[in-house]
């Protein structure tokens, strides 16, 4: 079957594409981008005064399933991310059980094609059970579908063990994701050291803690010629470390949240839950770092850490409330408000969402090649709306942007070649 | 809205009649012995001085004199903002005295319940006594006043004002009509 | 002015008018104290829950006698007696206590936040946090605030000095708020491991040394040291602490002579504080104690006394009730 999509300003970063074209797919691919396309009974999308782009790739979700359905489950998670206009998205290993055998890297990818909202691709965990303490199967995961390994969430202490996970992981060619956090620093934290902790009474987290640990992998990295990716960077001096390790040669990659680039630790006055999240929301000065790391290239890709918890679960004194908020449905506004800012042209957001994320995992889309499989958003960056439990499909609803009125959106998504987006 | 008020009674008036109830407080009680005085705040503790001082010109005895706050024994807490508090202040014993308690102007009778409660927490008085500037009737309360200064009939929409100057001694009383 | 505060959540919430206000309405209710009859029926009918999630004598028995004094029925829920060892939420073990219809809930919980948590959340009761984790414990300032007028006379102008654990103390940033919103002049000092971040945001001068500090202030508050917190030791000894941080003869001689010592208890003698100033002439450390009292009653009757039900309000003006 023969889609024409008309008309619409395309984006292609990864082939240097910025203009009004036409877009053929052709049994769930890509056939040719270019003017004034005819296919012969093709059916006809006009997407005049609309985006076209490559389907948005998440490379830092979790699913909750297998074992925690009850935030989320794949089948959910998938959809919020067409919502969302992501086509891709990597989900993290700490499911139950633990992503750490091929077992369940195959349930995840079944239950994923069965659902058919967008294409999954697991994390393996580094070590088994997430425990730090010996390797997981890496070979066999990746053989089953595994793009990549992390113990987000747990990071992995020992440097030891680290060294030998980007030492194993090399054989495979696949990057190790670190959470970078010294948990010897991070203690009893909750939120960003700083004033606002000193103000509210809550125990802090200082930069220190993600700073160290970031330095650390990135000489691991150095040392042993793995490749390492750094999962949610929040911090001025994180960015500034990777800046300089890439300029050296180093092989690293790194990734920030919407919220690391929106939010500030004030956001945690009045003790509200859902500003709760690791790494926490720092300051604007780490706010404005991160932001020209997205733009000069220090950072790679934009990673929502979606992570959903049910209301029960944030719906508690601050410090015992779980770490993290959903993010893939709000983190296309969430970019384009920096598109708006002037702070990144259109084409690094697009960038940042599709080819950036899927280079740095080493995930095969991102591009409107023909011949590549035609994941593709459409989306209008000037529409509004407003962010309610309603509109949000995600199971969870644990969001800092709620009332937010938020202004882009993705109007379709094709999944090889399947509208899915509208569904 | 502008009130319309008139004069019930200026300084004379008001120098009058709290002299005649301070003699007609030594003839019931028949000198000063056991006797003290109570004012209520705020108002009732102005005139309570001011009785004091004339009965210490015409006897040569000072009186011991207390002002008590009645907030902490009021009916009507809780029914709109906690009202201010004023200080207690009631330097002697009360039991076995005579208690002249002092008010500017008896009204529902709410007041002097209140002010009964708060001295009977204090001690244990042989009687306590009322003396009121105003009385403007509208009683409540099974209550009435042993030594009053002047009786003055109002409508309950009407309000009756004392002024005091800097010193506690009182200008004039007024009775103000709200015009509607 | 009026009072039309519903909760008491932290000092920060309120403005020097209503500082002044509590203050002054502490200081009326002090006089009960002294009585022999050391009741009044101001808050008659009046149901207050003391919900107290962390140990506590001092505070939890000040309230209830604040409680008691103003003849209002007071309960005491700690927290081993609660339901929190039965897995249920603080939001539900309030709602329930709150189907019960009491007016106030003073509450201490361990964690930062939880009284704002539960304010936002009961739509009846008067929430008073009597401590939050190591965020505010606002009853606690008062006191100290009244009993430092008391001895002053005024609070605009005194030099505090505050030494301990300031990062882990809900005392001090109580203090520390209405002190300088008072005005105030207040330092720190503490070891390095003691001093939070941003704490001069919050008004505070940050000095090196306990001698530091003293110099020529006018109230010297001690805060109880403890050598573990979360797990983890913030001090070598409480020996080697005691050297530089302990309160003695010697060094509250920096202080002007007549300045006033005081500790919110309970003290570690011969740590923070020696015995012989502890129990000197300038300590005023019972005077808080009697203080807390009053200016719980204070609390009390000006949240208690008040009626937050806007209706119940108009109709009551428009009857023309008066005194």
């Amino acid at each position: 079957m023969k889609i024409l999509i008309q008309g619409g300003r395309v984006l292609d970063p990864a082939n240097g594409i910025d203009q009004v074209q036409d877009v053929l797919i052709n049994d769930g691919l890509i056939e040719a981008v270019g003017t004034h396309l005819k296919a012969e009974g093709a059916q006809i999308y006009d997407a005049a005064g609309q985006i076209v782009a490559p389907g948005f790739v998440d490379i830092h979700v979790h699913l909750r399933d297998p074992g925690y359905e009850y935030k989320e489950d794949i089948a959910s998670g998938t959809r919020a991310a067409a919502r969302g206009g992501f086509t891709s998205v990597a989900c993290m290993p700490n499911s139950n059980p633990i992503n750490d055998n091929k077992s369940v890297t195959c349930y995840i990818r079944k239950r994923a094609a069965e659902a058919g909202f967008a294409n999954v691709f697991p994390v393996g965990s580094i070590t088994k059970g997430l425990k730090g303490d010996c390797l997981s199967e890496m070979g066999d995961l990746k053989d089953a579908g595994c793009i990549g390994f992390s113990d987000d969430g747990h990071p992995v202490s020992s440097p030891e063990l680290m060294r030998r996970a980007l030492e194993y992981a090399k054989t495979f060619d696949v990057p190790i994701i670190t959470h970078a956090e010294e948990l010897e620093l991070v203690g009893n934290g909750v939120m960003n050291e700083g004033d606002v902790s000193t103000q509210l009474g809550l125990q802090g987290i200082p930069w220190v803690a993600e700073d160290s640990a970031t330095a650390r992998d990135i000489m691991l990295a150095e040392f042993t010629g793995g490749r390492l990716h750094v999962a949610h960077v929040s911090t001025a001096g994180s960015v500034e470390l990777i800046r300089q390790a890439k300029a050296r040669g180093v092989r690293v990659t790194a990734e920030a949240a919407p919220h690391h680039f929106t939010l500030t630790d004030e956001a945690v006055r009045g003790y509200d839950t859902n500003a709760k999240m690791n790494p926490p929301l720092r300051l604007q000065s780490d706010v404005e770092a991160v932001i020209a790391g997205l733009a000069d290239g220090a950072l790679d890709a934009i990673a929502t850490d979606h992570a959903p918890h049910h209301i029960d679960e944030k719906n508690v004194e601050f410090a015992i409330a779980l770490n993290g908020i959903v993010g893939l449905e709000t983190s296309l506004p969430l970019t384009l408000r920096l598109v708006e800012q002037g702070r990144l042209s259109l084409m690094r957001a697009v960038e940042l969402l599709s080819a950036g994320p899927c280079k740095a995992l080493g995930i095969p889309r991102g591009t409107l090649s023909p011949g590549q499989v035609a994941d593709l958003v459409i989306f209008d960056p000037t529409i509004e709306w407003t962010v309610t439990e309603e509109r949000l499909v995600s199971k969870s609803k644990n969001t800092p942007f709620m009332g937010w009125t938020m202004k882009g959106a993705a109007l379709r998504t094709y999944l090889a070649g399947n509208l899915v987006l509208p569904a | 809205m502008s009130d319309e008020s008139t004069t019930l009674l200026d300084a004379t008036g008001v120098g009058r009649a709290l002299t005649r109830i301070s003699h007609e407080i030594l003839e019931k009680n028949k000198g000063t012995q056991d006797l003290v005085l109570v004012g209520i705040r705020t108002g009732g503790d102005h005139l309570s001085r001011d009785i004091f001082n004339r009965i210490r010109d015409f006897e040569g005895v000072e009186l011991p004199v207390g002002a008590i706050d009645i907030t902490m024994y009021r009916d009507d807490l809780g029914i709109r903002s906690a009202p201010q508090m004023h200080s207690t202040e009631i330097p002697f014993s009360l039991d076995g005295k005579n208690v002249i308690l002092v008010d500017d102007v008896l009204y529902t009778g709410r007041t002097i319940r209140a002010a009964l409660d708060a001295l009977m927490d204090l001690g244990r008085p042989r009687s306590i006594q009322l003396a009121v500037l105003i009385d403007r009737g509208h009683r409540e309360l099974p209550i009435r006043a042993d030594y009053v200064g002047r009786n003055v009939p109002t409508s309950i929409s009407e309000n009756v004002e004392v002024e005091f100057d800097s010193d506690g001694t009182a200008l004039q009383i007024r009775l103000i009509k709200p015009r509607s | 002015m009026d009072f039309t505060q519903k909760h008491i959540l932290g000092i920060d919430h309120l403005s020097v008018a209503e500082i002044d206000l509590i203050l002054n309405t502490a200081a009326n209710f002090k006089e009960i104290n002294n009585r022999d009859i050391k009741k009044v029926p101001t808050l008659r009918g009046k149901t207050i829950i003391n919900l107290f999630f962390e140990a506590s004598t001092r505070t939890r028995t000040s309230f209830e006698i604040a409680g008691k004094r103003l003849s209002a029925d007071t309960i005491n829920i700690s927290a081993s007696a609660s339901s929190v060892v039965k897995g249920e939420t603080l939001e539900d073990t309030a709602m329930n206590l709150e189907a019960m219809h009491p007016d106030i809930i003073v509450m201490r919980h361990s964690a930062s936040g939880a009284p704002h948590y539960l304010a936002k959340r009961l739509p009846r009761s008067s929430i008073i946090n009597a401590g939050d984790g190591t965020h505010e414990h606002p009853s606690q300032a008062l006191l100290d605030m009244m009993t430092i007028r008391e001895h002053k006379g005024r609070l605009d102008g005194l030099k505090v000095a505050i030494v301990g654990d300031i990062t882990h103390s809900r005392v001090v940033r109580s203090n520390l708020i209405g002190l300088t919103r008072m005005g105030a002049d207040v330092r720190v000092a503490g070891p390095g491991t003691m001093i939070p971040p941003g704490i001069e945001r919050l008004g505070a001068t940050v000095c090196r040394s306990l001698n530091e500090a003293l110099e020529g202030a006018d109230v010297v508050m001690m805060l109880r040291i403890q050598l573990e917190r979360q797990g983890k030791s913030l001090l070598p000894t409480l020996r080697e602490y005691s050297r530089f941080f302990g309160l003695n003869p010697s060094n509250l001689a920096l202080a002007k002579p007549d300045a006033l010592v005081m500790h919110p208890g309970p003290m570690n003698r011969g740590v923070e504080i020696s015995t012989s100033v502890a129990d000197g002439p300038q300590s005023v450390i019972l005077d808080q104690v009697e203080n807390g009292v009053a200016v719980r009653m204070a609390l009390l009757y000006l949240v208690g006394g008040a009626n937050n039900d806007e209706s119940t309000i108009q109709s009551s003006q428009s009857k023309g009730v008066t005194a």
